[in-house]
């Protein structure tokens, strides 16, 4: 599940807005009752596996209630328009303490409004209160729109060097 | 990787417009800003304008204007208008390169190389870099201050 990267930001949402939409917009942890607004923003799991898929996430983010597990939502007019999610991990692969973000989407009718810089600056604080320094993401190098996403966030390659191959 | 000099004038030139999408520079405002040769820049600027990156704006108190999109051209779009950055091993002819599995195998090295370097460049858009090098600017004054 942690490797299920869901970087949905499909497309303009890089643009820094302006300042009284950002000022509608409200960052707040997830709770039970936005399953179904979050499967609905979730454009890449399969329709059949959804439900099924974020009720996991949901049971191990949103219901344990555990400080270094963070799924938040960001809320405009009562309605949910996008989430972010990440955790902190230690020593897998090596590495000391460090915040991982693994799933992030915004709706596409509010994009360009900055929501995905808001959402992360949130999910940044929030995992720097849990004692950890670094954050870190893995995108799909194809998905040029969110690699930029996040390099104009200050995000760049980091220390590990992810390597893979098809198994015979 | 090593850049050639146009690419390197090209993203100077460009950021430089970038900048302020409102101004118009001349190849010499440029070149003398950053102390390169004012003839290699403008064949450097003639090809951002074939390229439709730049506009060349005529008439008393012209130049060159941007005329791409800061936040989705990235350093990859202006360096491959002048360079492919694709590693060459620099094989002798003489030599069988088709059975030679060793020079295949390095060949894919480089490959690999190639489009990690690519995939860099090909996300940090100019309005990045800009930001960056204006937070960049901002650190240094305030060490400045700090230091004076």
């Amino acid at each position: 599940m942690h490797q299920h990267a869901l970087l949905s930001l499909k497309s303009n949402n890089i643009d820094i807005l302006d300042k009284d939409m950002k000022e509608n917009i409200s960052i707040r942890d997830a709770i039970a009752s936005d399953l179904d607004a979050v499967i609905s923003l979730d454009q890449w799991a399969p329709m059949e596996e959804k439900s099924t898929y974020w009720s996991d996430v949901f049971d191990h983010y949103v219901r344990r209630d555990k400080n270094d597990r963070l799924f938040l939502v960001a809320e405009s007019n009562n309605r949910v328009v996008g989430f972010i999610i990440g955790e902190v991990r230690a020593w897998e692969f090596g590495s000391p303490p460090c915040g991982w973000v693994f799933a992030l989407a915004v709706s596409p009718n509010n994009r360009q409004m900055g929501i995905g810089e808001q959402m992360f600056e949130e999910i940044s604080k929030r995992l720097k209160q849990s004692g950890v320094t670094t954050v870190r993401t893995m995108v799909d190098r194809d998905d040029k729109l969110t690699l930029s996403f996040f390099r104009s966030l200050g995000l760049c390659t980091g220390k590990y060097i992810e390597l893979e191959k098809q198994i015979d | 990787m090593k850049l050639n000099k146009a690419s390197l004038f090209a993203l100077i030139a460009v950021l430089e417009l970038a900048s302020d999408t409102e101004q118009q520079l001349s190849t010499t405002d440029i070149a003398d800003r950053h102390g390169i040769s004012t003839h290699h820049l403008a064949k450097v600027m003639r090809n951002l304008v074939h390229e439709g990156l730049v506009q060349a704006v005529r008439g008393a108190g012209g130049g060159y204007r941007f005329s791409g999109n800061v936040k989705r051209t990235t350093l990859l779009d202006v360096i491959q208008l002048f360079e492919t950055l694709e590693s060459e091993l620099d094989v002798p002819n003489h030599w069988d390169q088709k059975g030679n599995q060793i020079i295949t195998e390095l060949q894919s090295i480089t490959n690999e190389i190639d489009e990690l370097t690519k995939a860099v460049l090909d996300t940090i858009t100019l309005a990045t870099v800009l930001k960056n090098s204006q937070r960049r600017s901002a650190v240094m004054a305030a060490l400045s201050t700090t230091t004076a």
